[in-house]
């Protein structure tokens, strides 16, 4: 991995807040609870999904249905760079599917991510949940959002603004897969001269 | 994968593994879903080239295709150009220039999918060629024994029946060894093959229960034995159907009624067997007993339902991985090789 830059940008404290803080954001916007659910994209999505969903419950004290999305068989790029991704999918000793243990019929679905970039990814879950059944409305909360986008898609709760180059990645890590909180900036050499 | 699926030798236990993972994770439950569809294959053509009747092979090839979005176009020998004389290279090469993604061919002469793979640019798999190999058959079948146990290894099966006419029996011989199984034959002399010694059989004196003897044959797991009295050892029989349609100009059997009285497999063979599977079309009354074919004990419309999504699998698999393969060329090629190991890693950065 030579000439590669890592850097943390958000610590595991700060991470730990800015959920809490969307979690407060989507009560104040949802007001009907019983009509709400998540669904997190995976794989880290979906860990986050979990994560606001317990901390509503904590603070309204209903309990919220959560939901796991796989998006790979709605990828818009099977035959180019996404297949780099159903590879490294299935490389995971435990690949998950999806799982909507709930349906999604008229529900306000909140869509969960790690990080927003070109908007392909969510344009992908959008189309899956709509082969589920027909919420009555998607709304999208995301943990990073670092611009770039390719298609008309903004999030309705972010996290944390990180304007970054094409060169750059934004590496969320969570303790639930990576053993611990942060985000971290990588770049390559060239990504930064640029 | 490969770029093709012709011989289950084509797949090591790992590649098996990680198609039927993608069969079980992705494709099982769509047929469960109201919409049973996904648009991952849209804008692809898959073509079904069935030179010999099907029922369920024909059919879940073509829902396969259309459930992952693929248009799929299905030829029938009967009904096309072939009954007017034309050479299967020229079928082949005719197909070839509407530029399918995916042939699937059934052929009643051995290596007619490898044949066809010779002339066309398409992914070619293998839906059967005469008594040469039934790979998604195979794959379909260890899907489904995974479904009923967890772990593989160790298990025994035997498969009962007319093995030498059935390319289930070639590719299941083959499968079920690579994922550890332990394979015991049971036939008469006349229906087994040949070459069986070739399969890494060690061959048991008629009658006799098949045993564990490492290092027996080629020191392959895999026995023979001419009676049922070997199915007290087993946790799994494989039934095969009697191949009548084969077996016209040859000698291969005294008698069928003699054949039902000696290898018939009812309820009462299953003592300690816990699982039956039959790949289909059944003759009731002939290799399986009318009770058993109605038993929750067999396993039959499970594979059926399995067959679909191993098929989705495959068609998903050939298509991806030979992407994966030309995008890695394609980047090693443009930076001289190198680092698509950081690429794979942080993926989820990219969408």
């Amino acid at each position: 991995m030579s000439g590669v830059f890592v850097k943390t940008v958000v610590s595991a404290d700060q991470l730990g807040r800015t959920i809490v803080r969307i979690a407060h954001e989507i009560l104040e916007r949802d007001q009907g609870l019983g009509r709400l659910a998540f669904v997190g994209i995976h794989t880290r999505g979906a860990h986050l999904a979990h994560r606001l969903a317990r901390l509503i419950e904590q603070f309204a004290g209903q309990e919220i249905a959560v939901g796991e999305l796989d998006i790979s068989l709605y990828r818009d790029d099977v035959a180019a760079r996404g297949s780099l991704t159903v590879r490294s999918r299935l490389a995971q000793p435990e690949i998950k599917g999806t799982n909507l243990p709930f349906s999604i019929d008229d529900m306000t679905i909140v869509l969960v991510d790690d990080v927003l970039f070109t908007g392909r990814t969510i344009r992908a879950a959008i189309d899956a949940l709509f082969d589920y059944g027909r919420p009555s409305c998607i709304q999208l909360a995301v943990l990073v959002d670092r611009g770039h986008r390719e298609l008309p898609i903004r999030p309705d709760f972010v996290g944390k603004n990180l304007p970054t180059s094409q060169g750059e990645r934004i590496n969320v890590r969570l303790s639930e897969v990576d053993g611990e909180d942060e985000i971290v900036l990588e770049a390559t050499r060239e990504g930064v001269e640029s | 994968m490969n770029r093709n699926l012709l011989s289950i030798n084509d797949l090591s236990r790992e590649d098996i593994e990680s198609l039927l993972a993608t069969a079980r994770v992705d494709f099982l439950d769509l047929s469960k879903r109201d919409i049973k569809k996904v648009p991952t294959l849209r804008g692809r053509t898959v073509i079904d080239l069935f030179y010999e009747k099907s029922t369920r092979t024909s059919i879940s090839f073509e829902l396969a295709g259309k459930r992952l979005s693929a248009d799929v176009v299905n030829v029938k020998a009967d009904s096309s150009a072939v009954g007017k004389g034309e050479s299967l290279k020229d079928t082949t090469l005719t197909l070839n220039a509407y530029r399918p993604d995916i042939i699937v061919i059934r052929h009643p002469h051995v290596g007619a999918a490898a044949f066809v793979a010779r002339y066309t640019d398409a992914h070619v798999i293998n839906a059967g060629d005469g008594m040469g190999e039934h790979p998604t058959q195979c794959l379909l079948d260890i899907f489904s024994l995974q479904q009923e146990f967890r772990d593989l290894n160790g298990l025994k099966v035997a498969i009962v029946g007319d093995i030498l006419h059935s390319r289930v029996a070639r590719s299941n011989i083959i499968g079920f060894q690579k994922m550890g199984m332990k394979v015991t034959l049971v036939a008469p002399p006349g229906l087994l093959p040949r070459g069986v010694g070739a399969l890494g059989v060690a061959r048991q004196r008629a009658g006799t229960r098949s045993t564990d003897r490492p290092g027996g044959g080629n020191g392959a797991d895999l026995n023979v034995a001419h009676s049922l009295d070997a199915l007290a050892d087993v946790d799994v029989i494989y039934l095969l159907r009697m191949q009548k349609e084969r077996h016209e100009g040859g000698n291969f059997l005294p008698s069928l009624r003699e054949y039902i009285a000696r290898y018939q497999v009812g309820l009462r063979h299953l003592s300690g067997v816990k699982k039956v599977l039959h790949p289909g079309p059944i003759n009731r009354g002939v290799e399986i007993e009318g009770a058993l074919a109605d038993s929750p004990e067999n396993l039959i419309l499970q594979q059926v339902e399995a067959g679909l999504a191993v098929r989705m699998a495959i068609m998903y698999r050939l298509i991806v991985d030979s992407a994966v393969a030309d995008a890695g060329a394609a980047a090693d090629a443009e930076a001289g090789a190198a680092k698509p190991a950081a690429e794979v890693k942080n993926i989820h950065a990219v969408g």
